[in-house]
């Protein structure tokens, strides 16, 4: 899960790291609220999206009284910011800036292990810098089981070069910094910009922290951080049935199980869907290994609810549930629905016990469903389907 | 010969006594895998009857994965133990020496994995997953939850990020037969490798093709593409899943996402065709690639 920067500042100020005071606003009004608690100063007024370029899009702009913060609020609030609308800004006091730097924490895949960057020039988009000058970007492997100590921390600034007197500061923000990522079970921690102010504090002017969805049982607190409102009503209604959905903007439902095998399957839709109009498939959804009625029930009900589903796709491999089990699941789903199943499914099963789990479809002969002989077949049929009917 | 599991292997089940670990433990011995024990220190010094066949089996359950070595000889484990737990079962696995921990979990916490891996690096033992379907030898040994009957022995090797793909592949080619499918898994930090897998495929006898599944997320198809190049000398065909996955999103899998422009399945096809590697749109063209190569 990407948090909001106004949930990262939190998480820093929550685990020591220093910060400047900053406020969420969802309405002007509230803005201006904002800026008087902080003082009634110069303040930053910042989208809250979560995605980069906020600041070129024109979603962070500077207030000097709360007059303005509420301007500024009532401009940036409701923007459209590649694909995201602002639904809140945060305003945070202002500082002056005498340096900006970049830090980061991450997991590094190849290596298995953790990674910290640093760069005394930040503040820039640092997937430039990393390709343009990645002298500039210094990589300092750390191990999971030691992480972030004192002696790794001087490591870390020395490579990237901090002078002496910012140098000892750094290294204690990324210490802070490392807590915030083992305490909380990030996967990423990024500051952008790290800066030095005019009086030499150092402070996280910018965060970015990506939270491990598989960590959720040791911070119940975590599930509050979601972003319930913005997110698809189709994918909410799957997560409460606890489906591993994802909408996309096709016309081909597809319920697949395994996330391989699903993804494969999109893949074959959206291949057979170029002799088809161009149709592409609506979701990812895996049932998993189970695929036990109810939860074929619940997928179906998800898909079918998409408006913009013409037909659906039902791609299952029968390991260790047998495909007699998934076709009288398919079967009793369809039953469970009733009226509300209304669009073509074709169904391709393969694998443990595939000719009972045919015979069972044949002969509960539903209107709706069309069996596939093989997994390219089922998707150039389901792809014409939804090409016809649309 | 196999790689990684073969007849010979002993194989102990952390987990036996769950649901799960029970339900996998009877159909592992069904397909002839030699389970040798299961561990859970509430009931060591117990055993758990198993079918097999028309008969039964007693499974003894001892209370640490070191008493189950000493005791039987064990060299592989395999961990059935929900994510919470699956930490120190692991790590229990490693600090008693256990050659070869398969770690079929799913929904383990990356910091836990990258604590366990780094250990099992320092002590020098293999992990294959978490989140995977295991490790099978067909006809020979079967560890983890692959269904034993998709097929029988055979000339090819399979290596792959996910337990369905893997099914569907082993069935597209079930006239021929594997020497061993590993799935690897499909979380961002994983034991074995694509690479390693490789390598060892390339070094056994019995295996004389391979096919390679990967997914989008990472770039372990690429650096596994760049190691065909210099160091794989038979024929290896290749799948890579999540053409139409949008940035951003988890596909089902933890490790399955692109982020920015890294991690996309056109950049790893690339790669791999770069490398050599005959790469098929679909899996069943994949299978058809590999069927025109065994029949040559």
């Amino acid at each position: 899960m990407d948090l909001f920067e106004y949930q990262a500042r939190d998480l820093f100020d929550k685990h020591g790291v220093p910060v400047l005071g900053g406020v969420v606003a969802t309405t002007p009004q509230e803005a201006r609220a904002a800026a008087e608690h902080l003082g009634g100063g110069t303040v930053v007024v910042k989208a809250q999206v979560k995605t980069g370029g906020r600041g070129k899009a024109g979603g962070v702009k500077l207030a000097h009284s709360p007059d303005e913060a509420e301007a500024r609020a009532r401009e940036i609030l409701g923007m459209d910011i590649k694909g995201h609308t602002v639904h809140r800004v945060m305003v945070a006091a202002g500082a002056s800036i005498a340096e900006e730097y970049y830090v980061s924490l991450l997991l590094d895949r190849a290596e298995r292990r953790y990674l910290a960057m640093a760069s005394v020039e930040g503040g820039v988009e640092i997937e430039q810098l990393a390709v343009e000058r990645p002298d500039a970007l210094a990589r300092v492997a750390v191990d999971p089981t030691v992480g972030i100590d004192a002696a790794k921390a001087a490591e870390i600034v020395a490579t990237a070069g901090f002078d002496a007197d910012t140098a000892p500061k750094v290294a204690e923000v990324l210490q802070q910094l490392w807590t915030v990522y083992r305490e909380e079970d990030a996967t990423l921690v990024e500051v952008n910009p790290l800066v030095k102010t005019a009086d030499g504090r150092i402070i996280a002017l910018d965060g970015k922290v990506t939270l491990d969805d598989n960590a959720g049982f040791r911070h119940p607190d975590h599930a509050a951080l979601e972003d319930k409102a913005s997110a698809d009503p189709l994918e909410a209604k799957a997560k409460e049935h606890d489906l591993n959905y994802v909408k996309l903007d096709g016309s081909v439902g597809i319920i697949g199980n395994g996330a391989g095998l699903v993804m494969s399957t999109l893949d074959v839709v959206a291949l057979a869907g170029q002799a088809h109009g161009g149709v592409k498939p609506a979701n990812f959804l895996d049932i998993g290994g189970g695929a036990s009625a109810e939860v074929m029930a619940a997928g179906l009900d998800v898909i079918l609810g998409d408006p913009q589903v013409k037909a659906v796709f039902v791609n299952v491999f029968g390991g260790i549930t047998a495909c007699d089990a998934v076709a009288n699941g398919i079967v009793s789903a369809l039953g469970m629905l009733g009226d509300a199943a209304t669009k073509p499914l074709v169904v391709r099963l393969d694998g443990n016990n595939v000719a009972e789990g045919r015979a069972i479809l044949s002969a509960a002969n539903h209107p709706l469903v069309t069996l596939a002989e093989t997994m390219d077949g089922g998707a150039d049929r389901a792809a014409e389907l939804a090409h016809t009917a649309a | 010969m196999a790689i990684f599991l073969t007849e010979a292997s002993k194989v102990i089940v952390q987990g036996m006594t769950g649901s799960e670990g029970t339900k996998h433990t009877t159909r592992m011995l069904a397909a002839g895998t030699q389970i040798v024990g299961g561990v859970n220190p509430r009931k060591a010094g117990t055993s758990q009857t198993f079918p097999l066949g028309d008969a039964t089996v007693d499974i003894p359950v001892f209370g640490t994965v070191a008493e189950a070595m000493a005791a039987t000889g064990a060299d592989v484990s395999v961990v059935f133990v929900p994510p919470a737990y699956a930490k120190a079962a692991v790590m229990e696995s490693i600090d008693a020496g256990m050659p070869l921990t398969v770690i079929i979990t799913e929904g383990i916490a990356v910091a836990d994995t990258a604590e366990f891996f780094t250990a099992a690096q320092a002590a020098g033992v293999r992990l294959i997953g978490p989140n995977c379907p295991g490790i099978i030898s067909p006809g020979r040994s079967n560890v983890g939850i692959t269904p034993a009957d998709i097929t029988g022995p055979g000339r090819v090797g399979l290596v792959s990020k996910s337990g369905t793909l893997t099914y569907q592949m082993m069935y597209e080619l079930r006239d021929f037969g594997f020497s061993t499918c590993i799935g690897i898994g499909g979380d961002p930090i994983i034991g074995t490798t694509h690479i390693d897998a490789l390598a060892a495929f390339e070094a056994d006898p019995d295996t004389d093709a391979i096919v390679m599944i990967g997914e989008i997320g990472g770039d372990a198809e690429e650096r596994a593409a760049a190691f065909i190049r210099e160091h794989v000398t038979k024929p290896v065909v290749g799948y890579v899943a999540g053409f139409t996955a949008p940035e951003g999103k988890t596909m089902g899998h933890a490790g399955a996402i692109v982020s920015g422009s890294s991690g996309t399945a056109q950049a790893k096809k690339e790669a791999l065709e770069a490398a050599g590697v005959t790469v098929g749109r679909t899996p069943s063209e994949t299978a058809e690639l590999m069927r025109q190569i065994l029949s040559r």
